[in-house]
């Protein structure tokens, strides 16, 4: 299924987290992803790369079954996680979220407490017990997010009153509350300043211990500085998929080069 | 000359003038437009604008000043001794202006030449009479002093219409003069029409404003004079409301405002609920086929006029609940009107206006927070409840204060629904009514207007203007504060 066959063996074998076979997303009569085949692994940093509009996103959000919110959108073919098929219809989209977490493009807190953000997830999911776990949560939550120590003394303050990168990783924080398997992030760094994008980008690296993360990013440099394995999607293609390394520095088909070399996109 | 074709004249002129301006700019140009500071349009708009306006705003003004002047001058001139016992300047006055008026007509109507209004003498002539001939109603005989006064009044508003005439006259053509004396090729006509735009929009601004004030000042001097005659502290603290037209009427407002807040409480616990769920449905759970058509039904609600609502009330929902809760069955119910049947009709009335303005604010709130949310693994109605609910909340809560405000100040349904007792009752299937209901009542009678029976009207009035004025205010200031949220 790798566009060079050579590439499969040089992978580290690790478990297949979510296989996709032959997904095809509609939008009403636009046809927004082409038949893609991906297989991505457990505790692995996965990047998507591509120009606007290939498509990268919307597969994103294909795994969580976020695109079931918007009316138009229509999902064929095959996508399991753990072996399930994920659009099955036994399958409650609401739990599929709880399990496969999502952070997004523009950080968005709550407007609540900060504390309430982070326990938001565990409220709902019915996870803590008592007073004492949901606190337990909430902190090493945060700590996990790389935000506590900025926030533990301001637990009541608003979410929304935080910067920038703190918001992000706030809401990387209410994302890993919940205890998903899967985080996916919708270029969880472009409204950020690189200094944020630096503690962003290190706290993947750190998630990655427990999480298959899914990072859909604009910035080449971004996905070679984090990913293990990289996909470059064009017009709703995927185009070349496999370890970040090879991608980057010798890639197979034309328009991958084409475009990390700064050609096309 | 009649004001209507004064206004015309200067019209026509403003027309000219454009036509003039902007020939005048190409012909200053020799033609080509890109020789010109700003297109030809420009130029003649200028001249437009440097004519009408003026002489309208002038025009205006006079209009306004001009009665007001003569009055003074006509009643500085009435003698003492013309005023008898039991009457007042104004009011003398008041007669003066009818007879100058009611000679007017007679010669518009050819009953009498000119010179006869002019000239005639209530000693030889019974103007009384003449007068009553073309259907103006003089309640006494007139008086020479009256008579005089009045032809004296014809005569200064005359000579002052005509005076107004020359100088809005004289204005326009000054103005169509000077602009096109001004009119080159170098002329700044676009900089210049658009300050003169921003004038002419600050002027409307103006009006609406002072309109407002116009009447709220109106409703102060007529509730300080109710206050003269009825003492403030019975009108906010008596809890009987009974005028009698003769006299020895006890007029507390309480049982009113009871009544009052009793109905839209009733109307907004119908309301708020219905309205609110239609908003959430809407917003987050309607397709876009069904939002395109349910969005405009529910607001259809918004149009049908309140005596309409008035009637439902009266005929099917009073009825309706004397059925179930009257003689033949809870037992607890007189007759159709009462406060329950106001209530729920205007609750009906309230839903689209909390609906549509509670669906505005819910799809306010950014679609990045429901993301978020349903990212989470939340449910939508988990989403909605606590995050797309607490974030609109202050805004919601806007909404009901404005339909709260309406409920205060609605009369027609309460007229016709609620009855017209005056009760201090916890009963909401009795009859009350309501401050606005009485005000129609009060002014609708026979009443002499100087009567406190007929002014407590406009305390009312005020009563009912401060208390929505600031459930207003308090409401614009929770929309505000939750905009600054999201911009």
């Amino acid at each position: 299924m790798y566009d060079n066959p050579d590439l499969a063996r040089t992978t580290v074998t690790r478990d297949i987290k979510i296989a996709a076979h032959g997904c095809q997303v509609y939008y009403g009569d636009t046809h927004a992803i082409r038949d893609v085949d991906i297989d991505i692994e457990d505790k692995t940093v996965t990047a998507f790369i591509g120009p606007s509009g290939c498509g990268k996103s919307t597969f994103l959000r294909c795994l969580n079954r976020m695109n079931d919110t918007i009316d138009i959108c229509r999902v064929e073919g095959d996508i399991r996680l753990d072996g399930e098929d994920i659009y099955d219809k036994r399958v409650d989209p609401v739990q599929l979220r709880a399990k496969v977490g999502m952070v997004f493009q523009k950080p968005n807190p709550f407007p609540k407490s900060i504390y309430d953000n982070v326990a938001y997830g565990p409220r709902i999911h019915g996870l803590a017990r008592c007073k004492a776990d949901l606190d337990e949560i909430v902190e090493s939550s945060l700590r996990r997010a790389a935000i506590w120590g900025e926030v533990k003394d301001r637990l009541d303050a608003p979410g929304t009153g935080l910067s920038g990168g703190q918001q992000q990783r706030l809401c990387i924080a209410r994302a890993v509350a919940t205890e998903p398997e899967v985080l996916l992030m919708d270029e969880p760094c472009s409204a950020l300043d690189p200094i944020a994008t630096a503690q962003v980008e290190e706290l993947i690296d750190e998630l990655r211990g427990q999480y298959s993360v899914v990072i859909v990013t604009h910035s080449m440099q971004q996905a070679a500085r984090v990913s293990q394995k990289t996909a470059f999607f064009h017009l709703g293609s995927l185009v070349e998929y496999g370890e970040t390394g090879h991608i980057f520095t010798n890639p197979t088909d034309p328009r991958t080069e084409s475009y990390i070399t700064g050609r096309i996109g | 000359m009649p004001v209507l074709w004064l206004v015309l004249i200067v019209f026509a002129l403003g027309a000219l003038g454009f036509v003039l301006g902007r020939r005048r700019a190409l012909g200053g140009a020799g033609g080509d437009i890109r020789l010109l500071h700003s297109l030809p349009s420009y130029y003649g708009t200028n001249v437009t604008l440097l004519t009408v306006v003026p002489a309208l705003f002038l025009l205006g003004i006079w209009l306004l000043v001009q009665p007001v002047v003569v009055d003074a001058r006509v009643s500085a001139m009435l003698p003492d001794s013309a005023i008898s016992e039991g009457t007042t300047r104004d009011l003398v006055m008041s007669d003066v202006r009818r007879i100058a008026e009611g000679l007017d007509k007679a010669v518009a109507e050819g009953a009498m030449t000119h010179r006869e209004a002019r000239d005639i003498r209530a000693e030889f002539t019974d103007v009384r009479n003449r007068l009553g001939a073309v259907g103006v109603a003089l309640g006494s005989t007139v008086g020479a002093p009256e008579l005089y006064a009045a032809q004296r009044y014809r005569r200064i508003a005359g000579e002052g219409s005509l005076a107004m005439t020359g100088v809005v006259l004289a204005l326009a053509l000054g103005g169509v003069a000077l602009s096109l004396i001004r009119t080159t090729p170098s002329f700044r006509a676009r900089n210049t029409v658009e300050t003169g735009i921003r004038y002419v929009l600050i002027f409307a601004a103006t009006i609406a404003i002072l309109t407002t004030i116009g009447i709220v000042l109106s409703l102060v001097f007529n509730t300080i004079d109710f206050f003269r005659l009825y003492p403030a502290w019975d009108f906010f603290f008596g809890t009987t409301w009974s005028p009698s037209f003769g006299g020895g009427s006890e007029l507390g407002i309480l049982p009113l405002l009871w009544g009052t807040f009793y109905i839209s409480i009733i109307a907004l616990a119908v309301s708020v609920p219905i309205g609110l769920f239609a908003a959430i449905y809407l917003s987050e759970y309607a397709s876009p086929h069904v939002r395109a058509f349910a969005k405009p039904m529910i607001e259809v609600l918004a149009g049908i006029p309140t005596i309409v609502y008035g009637l439902f009330a009266l005929l099917t929902v009073g009825p309706l609940l004397l059925k179930v809760f009257g003689q033949d069955g809870v037992g607890i119910m007189q007759a159709g009107t009462a406060v329950m049947t106001a209530g729920l009709v205007m609750g009906i009335m309230l839903i689209p206006f909390v609906s549509s303005l509670s669906d505005d604010i819910i799809n306010a709130v950014p679609q990045s927070m429901r993301d978020g949310s349903l990212g989470l693994g939340a449910t939508r109605s988990e989403t909605v409840r606590q995050v797309v609910l607490p974030a609109a909340l202050p805004g919601i809560v806007g909404a009901i204060l404005l339909a709260a405000s309406r409920a205060i100040g609605e009369t027609m349904i309460v007229v016709l629904g609620a009855g017209a007792a005056a009760n201090l009752s916890l009963n909401p299937f009795e009859a009350m009514t309501t401050v606005t209901a009485k005000i129609v009542s009060q002014l609708t009678g026979d009443a002499d207007f100087a009567s406190p029976e007929a002014l407590v009207a406009f305390a009312l009035g005020m009563t009912l203007f401060v208390i929505t004025l600031g459930l207003n205010v308090f409401a614009l200031y929770i929309v505000r504060k939750y905009r600054e949220q999201y911009e």
